[in-house]
């Protein structure tokens, strides 16, 4: 108590640890301290066995604790080794309650009682402790809680534990080990496995199930929560049961409230944010305290390590040391013209580029470390129309040309410095829309989606410089008509972005409103009431527009358009665009015709409905149900047609013989409406939720628009828990399989499709050597010249690969 | 509608939504009559020219001959394309369909080669063969175009492994159940968690006639049990009772997805084997016909 170490370091995982040890190697006074009773509790919760990866792999490593990819076992033994030689002082079971006091003179206050002074902290604690809240109705009542602390004090309740990970197994276990507490226990798994918790743990919960203890119920999420009771959404329906507590155990985010009490800022409000850190090296906003790791946003153990070590040399007054990047750096930069050092490219770069402005020279490295810096001689291609890629890119010195007209390669739209182009990339990941070229000598910086999407939700002013370029693209992109930049500024000035949620509507029908609406992101339903039910009449993917008719014709809507899933709309004021028809006679006819066909498909269906109310009746509930199962969001998706399909599963034997002998679909799971089925499959999503948290970036768009997985694949399983339809599978490739005629001739090998999992098992002990389990899921036959073998080996044609808006068209009310 | 990003780089992409019969507008059922009239034609005016239908024989018999041998050799290679999953652009349904027209085209093109002429040999055995093997394919496309419906109908969205997990957890209940049971009780309840087939064999699953099935034996023998000695075990016998009645019709819902299966697959047993015999027979047929000459 009396002794002031000189660094407190709180957690123990690779940034923490790392840090402890450099402070120990230097003789600096200091602390580890760490919640649980062992060291690295994230890394040490992986499940038995797991491959742990070192990437990026070329990252050197300035640490004094040992990592290589292997094991975790390995890598555990390696870390209490090298912190045991290291003389590193740590002090387990001391979990953090608060930090008060400032540099020179805080206290930390623990929660098993007793405080530690020190004069600088070091926070690294990861994401861990800060759970993910339950977003359905009720969610927020006084019976949900995110943990469980004595399983023993609970009894006589029906208790619902959410989430299948190791934390709410052992919750749901901890809560049956006395059967005398005569709870009933529920468990809620989202996916149909228990991919992400250690396998002891999960037999254990299947054992407990079959012995009736437990009632374990997969594919299921809740869906409403009432006192006393909760609604869940299984693949059958919805059903209501008894519970009077719920433990809801789903992952996690930084731990804010906590984090934020010491005095450090976080960069935004949103849940997700990150601590924001100051230009002189880790430095939170709060003097005195440095954030690391996971927490600064880092996920990789290498960048850990390496702030850990850095932190500490920081704080020992070594200011003038080079981040372990420099070299990277360095060789990145090298053969540009301008012959500037490292930190004057930063700042160059930084001050030129609009949307790096606000970031800090710790972030302009690590966001360089990420993207590239690209010369261009003039008239040099930077990339071609049609081409993959979702990066963006900002111009740093010079201009370029947008070749908008790919017929005619001399009609171009100028971008100048400091702007940026590619935007559309990062909406969905998208091909290339057009072909750009350097008018001049030009210096651009590419940045990869992912690090566009970082640097977006750290640094607000990019966020908002992002946006709005994207607006105004977006609308000269949906109108054309030549219209230009300068047309458009009245009618941008009192645009408003807004999220809608699924089902909410931008538009009633019969409102009095004229506001004209851009669909950004996601896709719209446009719903007609008819003989007093809504009947569907459309769908609006994004990048069309929608209410156009008030807006011209001033009378009231006459249509409800709606959310097919969460969406993001760019509402347009109709007040400076009907001046903008006025000036413009070509967009004025232009929307004008566009209108004409719509409200000519409007009046098709409601002509039909007075004659074949049924026909049309069951164009809307097939289009409802697409749309109930997450179509709106699709870009292509597998569906089978159940009048013709016989069950025979050559279209999964099709995808494993395709794909390294695994199938990615499951024809038989998914659901069913009217003959039309839609299996466990991936529908390659405008918006793909499994791209949200990849942290080696694996995850891509390819050129036919399928979203695939490449070989930089971690096996973090992120993908598979973000995935809200379950299509993806973590799982290592079995050993090839004998040639087809040896099967056909000699019964070698388990013949067609998946090999059973003994058979792999086998196969996989002979060959010998460790292999890790990575994601899977399917990538559309990504340059197979024939299309996707689902596809092609379906003998009786109920297999279809379809888009939604080509599927959810009239022609099927024509074809009825 | 304007999309961000434009149109696909289209690969080949089957979009169209028609069944194997419909493929392309009946194609191959035109080809195929095509095929079948020119054939006709052809044989009549033939015929006309000498006095004695053309039999095998004949130049118009060898013709015949050679393209009913090279259509029975290519319908058989389909079981070679429907596992071969190559990269290149081929659809399966368009080889189905063309297999089901072309197949049916052989009753005409393999008769006329004949010349009306059979005996007890070689060449007609190797026809006879052939017919079976149509008739068995005429029996599949009959299953294929009417059983799906039934096949997904039956099911609804639970799946195969489904459907044998809630039996199993039945069992498990029943086990559960059964613990205050005395010996008959308990025996009854051991005859349905031990005895039950779920399946059995192919003819079995094919006529679905399960008489014997050992839960509705066991519930048979419930139902005749001696009054319980006590209201603890007349409570289990009742909830027994329920829980087997609940498995009986978990187990009649998967035998029916087997007995639909079991047709759908069922005539393949007779058209695969068959076409073997074809094989060898046809080689026979051809090399006695040439040896002989």
């Amino acid at each position: 108590m009396s002794e002031v170490y000189k660094i407190a370091i709180v957690g123990s995982g690779p940034a923490g640890m790392s840090a402890a040890a450099h402070a120990a190697k230097k003789g600096l006074s200091h602390v580890l301290l760490e919640k649980t009773d062992h060291l690295s509790d994230t890394i040490y919760r992986y499940q038995k066995g797991k491959h742990v990866m070192a990437t990026p792999s070329v990252l050197v490593l300035r640490s004094d604790c040992e990592f290589d990819a292997g094991k975790r076992e390995k890598i555990l033994d390696q870390w209490n080794q090298d912190t045991a030689a290291a003389g590193v002082n740590v002090r387990f079971n001391a979990e953090v309650k608060a930090i008060t006091g400032d540099k020179g003179d805080f206290t930390l206050e623990l929660k098993s009682g007793g405080a530690v002074k020190a004069e600088n902290i070091i926070l690294a604690v990861g994401t861990q402790g800060n759970p993910n809240l339950m977003r359905c109705e009720g969610g927020n009542l006084a019976h949900v809680q995110y943990s469980l602390d004595d399983p023993g004090e609970y009894t006589d309740e029906h208790i619902t534990v959410i989430g299948g990970g190791d934390a709410g197994i052992e919750n749901a276990m901890g809560l049956i080990a006395d059967a005398a507490q005569n709870n009933t226990l529920t468990l809620l798994n989202r996916g149909a496995d228990f991919p992400t918790a250690k396998k002891p743990n999960v037999d254990a919960l299947l054992g407990a199930r079959d012995a009736g203890r437990i009632n374990v119920m997969v594919e299921t999420s809740a869906a409403l929560v009432e006192a006393g009771w909760i609604t869940v959404d299984t693949p059958q329906g919805q059903t209501r049961y008894k519970c009077d507590r719920i433990i809801a155990r789903m992952g996690a985010a930084p731990p804010r409230a906590f984090v934020e009490s010491a005095g450090v800022q976080f960069a935004s409000p949103d849940r997700s944010a990150f601590p924001t850190l100051t230009p002189t090296f880790e430095s939170s906003t709060k003097p005195g305290i440095y954030v690391i790791g996971a927490l600064a946003g880092y996920p990789l153990i290498k960048h850990c390590m390496n702030q850990g070590y850095d932190v500490v040399e920081f704080i020992g007054g070594n200011t003038s040391l080079d981040p372990a990047d420099e070299p990277l750096l360095q060789a990145k930069l090298a053969g540009l013209p301008g012959n500037r050092s490292v930190s004057q490219w930063l700042e160059f770069l930084r001050s030129h580029v609009e949307i790096l402005n606000g970031l800090s020279p710790l972030q302009m490295r690590e966001f360089l470390l990420d993207s590239a810096v690209r010369a261009y001689k003039a008239g040099e291609a930077i990339f071609e129309r049609n081409e993959p890629g979702s990066s963006l890119f900002g111009i740093a010195e010079g201009s370029v040309k947008v070749e908008v007209d790919p017929s005619n390669p001399n009609i171009t739209v100028p971008i100048g410095e400091s702007s940026i182009f590619g935007e559309v990339g990062l909406i969905s990941g998208r091909k290339r829309g057009a072909t750009i070229r350097a008018a001049e000598p030009t210096i651009c910086v590419e940045i990869p989606r992912m690090a566009a999407l970082k640097l977006m939700s750290q640094v607000p002013q990019a966020r908002d410089a992002v946006q709005r370029i994207t607006t105004e693209r977006q609308v000269l992109q949906i109108f054309k008509s030549g219209l230009t930049p300068s047309d458009i500024s009245e009618v941008l000035k009192g645009a408003e972005v807004t999220e809608v949620k699924p089902g909410e509507a931008i538009i009633n029908e019969g409102d009095i409103s004229d506001d004209l609406y851009i669909i950004r992101s996601g896709s719209m339903i446009v719903e007609k009431n008819l003989g007093g039910k809504p009947v569907f009449m459309s769908y609006v993917p994004a990048g069309s527009y929608s209410g156009e008719m008030a807006m011209i014709e001033r009378s009231p809507r006459v249509a409800t358009v709606k959310a097919a899933i969460r969406s993001q709309v760019v509402k347009l004021p109709a007040e400076p665009f009907r001046a903008l028809l006025a000036r413009k006679p070509e967009l004025a006819k232009r929307m004008t015709d566009e209108m004409r066909a719509r409200r000519e498909i409007n009046e098709f269906i409601e002509s039909q409905k007075e004659e074949f109310g049924g026909a049309v009746d069951m164009y809307s509930s097939v289009a409802n149900f697409l749309i109930k199962q997450g179509i709106g969001e699709a870009t292509d998706v597998l569906l089978i047609d159940e009048s013709l399909c016989v069950g025979c599963d050559n279209c999964e034997r099709a995808c494993a013989d395709s794909h390294d002998g695994l199938s990615r679909l499951n024809r038989e799971a998914g659901t069913t409406f009217a003959n039309i089925h839609v299996p466990t499959s991936c529908r390659h999503c405008e918006h793909p939720h499994c791209m949200s948290d990849c942290p080696p970036n694996a995850i891509r768009r390819g050129p036919d628009g399928e979203v695939f997985i490449n070989e930089t694949c971690i096996g973090c399983g992120n993908c598979q828990r973000a995935c809200p339809y379950g299509v993806i599978q973590m799982d290592k490739p079995p050993p090839k399989k004998p040639a087809l005629w040896e099967w056909m001739l000699f019964g070698r090998g388990p013949g067609p499709g998946q090999p059973s999992y003994e058979w792999r098992k086998k196969a996989a002990k002979a060959e010998g050597g460790e292999s890790p389990k990575l994601a899977i899921k399917c990538d559309m036959c990504s340059g197979k010249a024939g299309g996707p073998a689902c596809v092609r080996a379906c003998p009786t044609g109920a297999a279809i690969r379809v888009s939604p808006d080509a599927f959810l068209s009239v022609a099927r009310i024509e074809k009825a | 509608m304007t999309q961000v990003g434009g149109q696909h780089t289209e690969r080949v992409r089957q979009r169209t939504h028609e069944g194997f019969l419909r493929h392309k507008s009946f194609l191959w059922a035109q080809v195929a009559t095509g095929l079948c009239v020119v054939v006709i034609a052809l044989y009549w005016w033939v015929a006309l020219q000498i006095n004695e239908p053309p039999s095998g024989g004949s130049w118009l018999g060898y013709l015949l001959g050679t393209i009913g041998a090279g259509l029975i050799v290519w319908l058989a290679c389909l079981g070679v394309r429907k596992r071969v999953i190559t990269a290149g652009h081929y659809s399966l349904k368009a080889w189905v369909s063309a297999h089901v027209y072309l197949g049916l085209s052989l009753v005409v093109i393999a008769t006329l080669h004949t010349g009306f002429q059979f005996g007890w040999n070689i060449h007609t055995l190797a026809y006879a063969l052939m017919m079976l093997v149509i008739a068995s394919g005429a029996l599949g496309i009959w299953a294929y175009a009417t059983l799906p419906e039934r096949l997904h109908g039956n099911r609804g969205e639970t799946t195969r492994k489904q459907m044998l997990d809630s039996i199993e957890s039945q069992d498990r209940q029943l086990h559960d159940l059964a613990q205050p049971l005395d010996r008959a009780g308990a025996s009854v309840v051991k005859l349905s968690i031990e005895e039950t087939e779920i399946g059995g064999g192919f003819w079995k699953r094919l006529t679905g006639s399960y008489d014997d099935c050992a839960n509705r034996r066991a519930l048979q023998r419930l139902r005749n049990l001696p009054a319980p000695a006590s209201a603890k075990q007349a409570e289990a016998l009742t909830r027994i009772e329920q829980v087997m009645q609940q498995k009986a019709e978990t187990l009649a819902l998967a035998r029916r997805q087997m007995q639909i299966t079991a047709v759908l697959e069922g005539w393949l047993f007779v058209h695969i084997p068959a076409t073997f015999a074809l094989l060898a027979a046809l080689t026979a047929h051809i090399v006695s016909v040439f040896t002989y000459w």
